[in-house]
């Protein structure tokens, strides 16, 4: 099955980390994009740069700022095949941000 | 029967509607044509042989085709092994921490405990309905999200085991509250499980905590009024249900168990003794402490201290307590300060214990500690 690990990170926790530290946590990251499992995967820009777009009665509408107002934001995500939740579970408790303040949500991935 | 199926079938639904369609059949030949050598063996096959069927008809679900390939089963194939086994399987899927804890309980008992959605939705005060549609959500969430039907590496263990010993804990703690005898069902829960992990100690250790404490519940309460453990009627104890307990108990201790339901078990074993050592009592709820960090234990070995004869030992034990919305911490405290000699502040503490107090039976006993002061 297809997983999407959707990070949430809490604002400033990875920016706070002394250099070498910082490397190392970048050093997951980059470690789980070279496992064979990982299929895709994304980073994001800071959630200042967000702008959110809504369409009414044919307008569109562009806000700044992102969708929802949450302490932990939106961060980046991966996508990991993997026999069961189980090993995806796994997978997301290797990402830095879920110790770090921040969460991962687990979802399965519509497969056609 | 239905955990086997499962195990085979990956898919809740399947197994269920298979295996009362298996029944239906046997219900309807083995009058006629007598019953097989090996029933058991012969419901599985035919439920399995019935399921693939069924797929077959649904072809249409891409995922399950795989199951195409599968050979149709003979009762030859089919030993118990087979059969017995797949339960645990099945527990840990239902008590998997992806699934709300409210739908692992129903889970547990609608699979496991072989209950009925209509006697779980009335155990729990729900309409069948909404425990309909809570166990359909469950199954949906388990086979969408890929909840694995195993046994979880030896890595991931404990915190799975926990996981399932808390969901059996607390059904045994619904237990006398709705028209289904809960307690009695999680008792049994918690045999099949010692059964299945006879080397986990903690298993051991919560069944013969259930034990025990049904072993009293008659003594629990009299006419309806709350009972005091040093004032309850012995003769009402199950012994019978005492003697198993102490015997898992003893089980987990040779197994070196010393887990948080170990410990409680032990607690309630010693004080179900005719004369009960508190000062030892007191010991095991400090261990219970250092493991639970939880200010209720700390509550209950002031208790037990206090039966031990240190009374202001305990009371600064209560003072320190950070549970001030917790009707036990201020109905202990009236206790205390009774025996002490301190009736007004006892009457104080009585009264917020009273304020606190949901249940009548509790209300009633602390309008008679009141007026006794």
């Amino acid at each position: 099955m297809k997983y999407a690990l959707l990070i949430y990170s809490k604002p400033g926790s990875h920016e706070a980390l002394p250099e070498d530290e910082y490397k190392e946590v970048f050093g997951e990251y980059a470690a789980l994009v070279d496992d064979s499992r990982c299929i895709a995967s994304g980073q994001l820009q800071p959630v200042e740069t967000a702008t959110t777009v809504r369409v009414q009665d044919g307008r569109t509408l562009t806000t700044d700022g992102p969708f929802a107002d949450t302490k932990e934001v939106f961060g980046g995500y991966y996508v990991f095949e993997a026999d069961n939740l189980d090993e995806a579970i796994e997978l997301a408790g290797r990402i830095p941000a879920a110790r770090l303040g921040g969460a991962v949500e687990v979802r399965p991935v519509v497969e056609h | 029967m239905v955990a086997s199926l499962v195990g085979f079938l990956g898919d809740f639904d399947l197994a269920e509607e298979a295996a009362q369609e298996a029944f239906a059949i046997a219900a309807e030949r083995w009058p006629e044509r007598g019953v097989p050598d090996n029933p058991a063996g012969w419901l599985i096959a035919t439920a399995r042989n019935r399921a693939i069927d069924r797929i077959r008809r649904q072809r249409t679900l891409e995922a399950k085709t795989r199951l195409l390939d599968v050979p149709e089963v003979t009762v030859d194939e089919i030993d118990d092994a087979v059969i017995g086994d797949e339960r645990l399987e099945l527990i840990f899927t239902c008590c998997h921490p992806a699934l709300a804890m409210e739908a692992q309980v129903a889970l547990t008992l609608r699979a496991l405990g072989g209950l009925t959605t209509e006697e779980i939705a009335r155990a729990f005060i729900l309409s069948e309905e909404t425990m309909k549609r809570r166990l359909s959500r469950a199954k949906a969430k388990i086979k969408a999200t890929g909840i694995p039907f195993a046994v979880p590496a030896d890595h991931l263990l404990p915190d799975r085991v926990d996981a399932v010993l808390a969901v059996i804990y607390l059904i045994y703690n619904e237990g006398y509250s709705g028209r289904i005898d809960l307690a009695a069902e999680a008792i049994r829960l918690g045999q099949l499980l010692a059964e299945l992990m006879p080397d986990e100690p903690e298993v051991h250790g919560l069944l013969a905590l259930m034990l025990i404490h049904h072993a009293r519940h008659r003594a629990r309460f009299a006419r309806s009024e709350l009972v005091l453990l040093e004032e309850q009627d012995r003769s009402l104890w199950d012994m019978k249900a005492l003697a198993k307990g102490r015997e898992a108990l003893d089980r987990a201790i040779a197994l070196y168990g010393g887990g948080p339901y170990v410990l409680q078990a032990a607690i309630a074993s010693l004080q179900a003794e005719d004369e009960i050592d508190w000062d030892e009592v007191a010991q095991l709820y400090c261990r219970l402490e250092a493991l639970t960090g939880s200010p209720v234990v700390e509550l209950n070995r002031a208790v037990a201290i206090a039966q031990a004869g240190e009374l202001a030992a305990a009371l600064d034990i209560v003072e320190r307590l950070d549970l001030d919305d917790y009707q036990y911490l201020h109905s202990t405290r009236a206790g205390l300060l009774q025996r002490l000699g301190r009736g007004e502040e006892a009457r104080a503490s009585y009264e917020r214990a009273l304020k606190l107090a949901t249940s009548e039976p509790e209300r009633r006993f602390l309008q008679r500690r009141i007026a006794e002061l």
